[in-house]
C-alpha cells in the first residue's frame, strides 16, 4: 500500500485534527509557563531593587555620601555587577560614584520605571531596568539591574518550546501513520477479497480475525450476506442446469428424431424434413447462446483466469476472417500491437471477437471497410472493432445490448439478437468496459480490458 | 466396433444405440455410472460414450476410476452444460473428446470415429506424407500436389488440409476444425469455416473432374472414402 494512499486514510485524517488539537493545547500551555516564569522573575528583580532604593534612600539620609560608598564598592567587586547597577549623580546628572561610568539615557516605560542601555564589562550593550529617585538636597540615585539573564531564560524557554512542539509532531505523525498503517491493512484485506468475489470467485470470505472487534463484526456480516448470495446464486445456476438437461434433452430428441426421419424420406420429403432440421437448429443454437449467456454472467465458468495474449487472439480472429471479408469485397484491416496482455479466457474472448465480426461482416455493404485493433496502454487492453455499415442510432446504442433486442431495419438478417448480449456477457466477466459508438458512418465497438498488471 | 453408452435419459440413450447399431456397431448400454462403472472394467470396448450427469455415481468419476486401472479405452464425455470449465474438467478426469447435448448424431459419429482411429494408428512411425487418391501431401517440405502438380498453399490453409488428410474417409465437423486447426474451443455458429472450406476447395478440385473435398449435410466436410 502506498504512503498516498494512506495519508488520504480516515484515520490518517483524524490524527491529523487531534494531532492539530494537541498542537494548540501544548502552545497555550507553554505560553502560560513562559508568562508565569517571566512575570515571577520580574516581580522578584523589581522587589529587590525596591529594597537596594529604600536601603540608598535611608543610608544617604543618614550618613550622606560616605555612608553609601562601601555599599557600592562591594557591589563593583560582586561576580556579576550587572544585576545591581547603582549611580549617584549630582543635579546635572554628573556621576559622583556608582557603577555605572556615566549617566544613560533614560526611557520611560511607565509606572515609574525606566529603561536604559548599559556596557556590560565584556563591553557587549545590554538592556538594564530600574528606578530614579530624588535624593535631596541635590543629588540623583539610579538603581537598576540588566535585564539579560531574563532574556536568556525566556530564550531556553523558547528552545524547549520549540523542541516539546517538534517531538509532538513527530510523535503525532508516526502515531497516525502507524494506526492508519493497522487500520488500512485490515480494510485492504477486506477490499481484496471483496475485488476476487465480484471477478467471481463466490467462495472468497472477508477475513475475521481473533480480536472481535468493529471490523470482524463488519466482516462477519458481510460473510453471512455472502452466504446468502452464493446460496441464491447457486440455486440459480443449479435451476439454469436443470432447465439445460430437463429442455435441451427433448430438443435433441426431437432433432436427431427428424434426422432418422430424413434417412428413410422421400426426395420430396427431404427438403421439408430439412427445412424443420434447420428451424431445429436455429432453436438449439438460440437457446445454447441463452445459457452461455447465463452461464458467462453469472461468473460460473469458474475457470482460473489465464495470462492471455490478446495481440495473437486478434490477429488470429482477423485471419479467420480475412476469407469470408475478401468474399464479400470489403476491406478488413488488423492492428494489434505487441504486448496487449491481460487475464481472461482465451476462448470466451475470441468468441466475443468472432460475434462483433460476425456482426461487423454481416452489416457491412460490398466496398466497405472493417477494422479490428488491439491496443495496449499501461493500464488497459483495449479491443475495437469498427465498421462503415449502417452503424446503429444514438438511441438504441444500449438496448441492442439486451437479450433478443434488434435494430429493425435489421430484422431481415439472420440472427436471434443474442450477438452483443454474448460479448456484454463475456465483456462483464472480464470487467472490460463496453463501448458502442458512432463510427461516421458506422459502428465502432470497444472493449477495455484492465491490463495484465492492473487486473 | 463395439462400444458402450452410459447414460440415464432413456430417450438420448435409446437414439443413441439405435443411431450406433444402425451405422453397424455393437452397443452395451448402462443407465447409471455404477452399472456403467461394472461393465467398462469386466468388459472389453473400442470407445465408450459416458455422460457426464448421472445417477449412483457420476460420469467424470466413472472416467477417473477407469484411468486410474490403466483402461485406456478413448472416452467421449457428453454433458448438458457445455462451458469451458466443463470441458477441462472433463479433459482432465481423463476424457479424450467432449461433446455438449444436444448434438447432431453425425458430430458424435465422427468424433468417435477420429477417437478410434487415432488409438489403433497412434502406435507408427510419424508419417512423412499423406495420400488421398491423387492428391499427395509432403509434410516435410510443406508440399501438396494433384496428379504430380504442385499446389500453392497458404500456412492455414495447409493446416486444414492435413487435418482434412489424416481423418481420410472420415466426417470432420466445424467444431473439429475450429478446434484442431485454429486452437479454439467453441461452437462457431458462424460461416466463417465453409468460406475457409470453399477456398481450399477452389486450389484443389478446380477444373478437376472429382472433386475430392466433400459437404456432408448438416454435419461437416470429408476427403476422400
Amino acid at each position: 500500500m502506498g504512503l498516498k494512499q494512506q495519508l488520504r486514510t480516515t484515520t490518517f485524517l483524524l490524527t491529523l485534527r487531534y494531532m492539530v488539537l494537541f498542537f494548540v493545547s501544548v502552545t497555550i500551555l507553554m505560553a502560560v509557563i513562559n508568562w508565569a516564569i517571566t512575570d515571577y522573575i520580574e516581580s522578584r528583580a523589581d522587589e529587590s531593587l525596591q529594597t537596594s532604593i529604600r536601603t540608598f534612600t535611608k543610608l544617604y539620609r543618614l550618613g550622606g555620601l560616605a555612608a553609601i560608598e562601601p555599599l557600592v564598592k562591594s557591589s563593583e567587586a560582586s561576580e556579576n555587577p550587572g544585576e545591581a547597577l547603582y549611580l549617584l549623580a549630582d543635579q546635572r546628572y554628573q556621576p559622583v560614584i556608582g557603577n555605572l561610568p556615566e549617566w544613560p539615557t533614560l526611557q520611560a516605560t511607565g509606572d515609574g520605571w525606566v529603561a536604559f542601555a548599559y556596557q556590560t564589562p565584556d563591553g557587549d550593550t545590554a538592556p538594564a531596568r530600574g528606578r530614579v529617585v530624588a535624593l535631596p538636597p541635590a543629588a540623583w540615585l539610579l538603581v537598576g539591574r540588566e535585564m539579560q539573564t531574563l532574556g536568556a531564560l525566556e530564550k531556553i524557554l523558547e528552545r524547549a518550546f520549540v523542541l516539546v512542539l517538534g517531538i509532538t509532531l513527530v510523535l503525532a505523525l508516526l502515531g497516525g501513520l502507524l494506526m492508519s498503517n493497522d487500520v488500512l491493512g485490515r480494510v485492504n484485506a477486506i477490499n481484496t477479497a471483496s475485488r476476487q468475489i465480484m471477478a467471481g470467485d463466490l467462495s472468497q470470505r472477508m477475513p475475521v480475525s481473533e480480536t472481535r472487534d468493529e471490523f470482524d463484526a463488519l466482516s462477519r456480516n458481510l460473510n453471512a450476506m455472502l452466504d446468502q448470495i452464493e446460496s441464491l446464486m447457486s440455486s440459480v445456476r443449479h435451476m439454469s442446469d436443470n432447465v439445460a438437461h430437463d429442455l435441451r434433452t427433448p430438443l435433441t430428441r426431437l432433432r436427431n428424431r427428424l434426422e432418422t426421419l430424413r434417412a428413410r424420406a422421400s426426395v420430396g420429403e427431404a427438403e421439408d424434413i430439412d427445412a424443420c432440421l434447420e428451424d431445429a437448429d436455429s432453436l438449439l443454437s438460440t437457446f445454447a447462446s441463452l445459457l452461455s449467456i447465463a452461464r458467462i454472467e453469472s461468473g460460473a465458468s469458474g475457470e482460473e483466469m489465464q495470462p492471455v495474449d490478446l495481440t495473437a487472439v486478434t490477429r488470429d480472429a482477423c485471419e479467420l476472417y480475412q476469407a469470408l471479408a475478401e468474399e464479400k469485397d470489403i476491406e478488413l484491416s488488423c492492428q494489434a500491437t505487441d504486448g496487449a496482455r491481460i487475464l481472461g479466457d482465451r476462448n470466451l474472448i475470441f468468441q466475443a471477437l468472432t460475434n462483433l465480426l460476425d456482426n461487423a461482416i454481416k452489416y457491412t455493404p460490398a466496398g466497405g471497410r472493417i477494422s479490428a485493433r488491439a491496443v495496449a496502454d499501461p493500464e488497459h487492453v483495449r479491443l475495437t472493432v469498427a465498421d462503415s455499415g449502417p452503424g446503429i442510432p444514438e438511441g438504441q446504442l444500449t438496448q441492442v445490448l439486451d437479450r433478443f433486442y434488434r435494430v429493425d431495419e435489421s430484422r431481415s438478417a439472420p440472427g436471434a439478437g443474442l450477438g452483443l448480449s454474448l460479448v456484454n456477457a463475456i465483456a462483464s466477466r472480464h470487467r472490460a468496459t463496453l463501448t458502442l459508438e458512432d463510427n461516421h458512418p458506422g459502428l465502432r465497438v470497444s472493449l477495455a480490458f484492465p491490463s495484465e498488471q492492473a487486473a | 466396433m463395439r462400444i458402450l453408452v452410459i447414460e440415464d435419459d432413456a430417450s438420448v440413450a435409446e437414439f443413441l444405440c439405435g443411431g450406433l447399431r444402425e451405422a453397424g456397431h455393437t452397443v452395451d448400454h448402462a443407465d447409471n455410472g455404477k452399472d456403467g462403472l461394472f461393465l467398462a472394467t469386466t468388459e472389453t470396448y473400442d470407445a465408450m460414450v459416458i455422460d457426464r450427469m448421472l445417477p449412483a455415481v457420476d460420469g467424470l468419476s466413472v472416467v477417473r476410476t477407469l484411468r486410474a486401472s490403466d483402461n485406456d479405452t478413448p472416452v467421449i464425455i457428453l454433458s448438458a452444460l457445455g462451458q469451458v470449465d466443463d470441458r477441462v474438467k472433463g479433459l482432465q478426469a481423463g476424457g479424450d473428446d467432449y461433446l455438449t447435448k444436444p448434438f447432431a448424431f453425425s458430430e458424435l459419429e465422427a468424433r468417435l470415429e477420429a477417437l478410434v482411429r487415432r488409438q489403433r494408428g497412434g502406435t507408427g512411425a510419424p508419417e512423412t506424407t499423406l495420400t488421398v487418391g491423387p492428391l499427395e501431401m509432403d509434410l516435410l517440405k510443406r508440399e501438396v500436389r494433384r496428379d504430380g502438380e504442385l499446389i500453392e498453399l497458404q500456412p492455414r490453409d495447409f493446416q486444414l488440409l492435413e487435418y482434412l488428410m489424416r481423418h481420410a474417409g472420415q466426417v470432420v465437423t466445424r467444431t473439429m476444425l475450429l478446434e484442431k486447426v485454429w486452437d479454439y474451443h467453441f461452437d462457431p455458429q458462424t460461416n466463417v469455416i465453409d468460406v475457409h472450406i470453399s477456398r481450399l476447395r477452389s486450389k484443389i478440385d478446380k477444373g478437376q473432374p472429382q472433386a475430392l473435398i466433400q459437404t456432408v449435410r448438416g454435419a461437416g466436410y470429408k476427403i476422400g472414402g
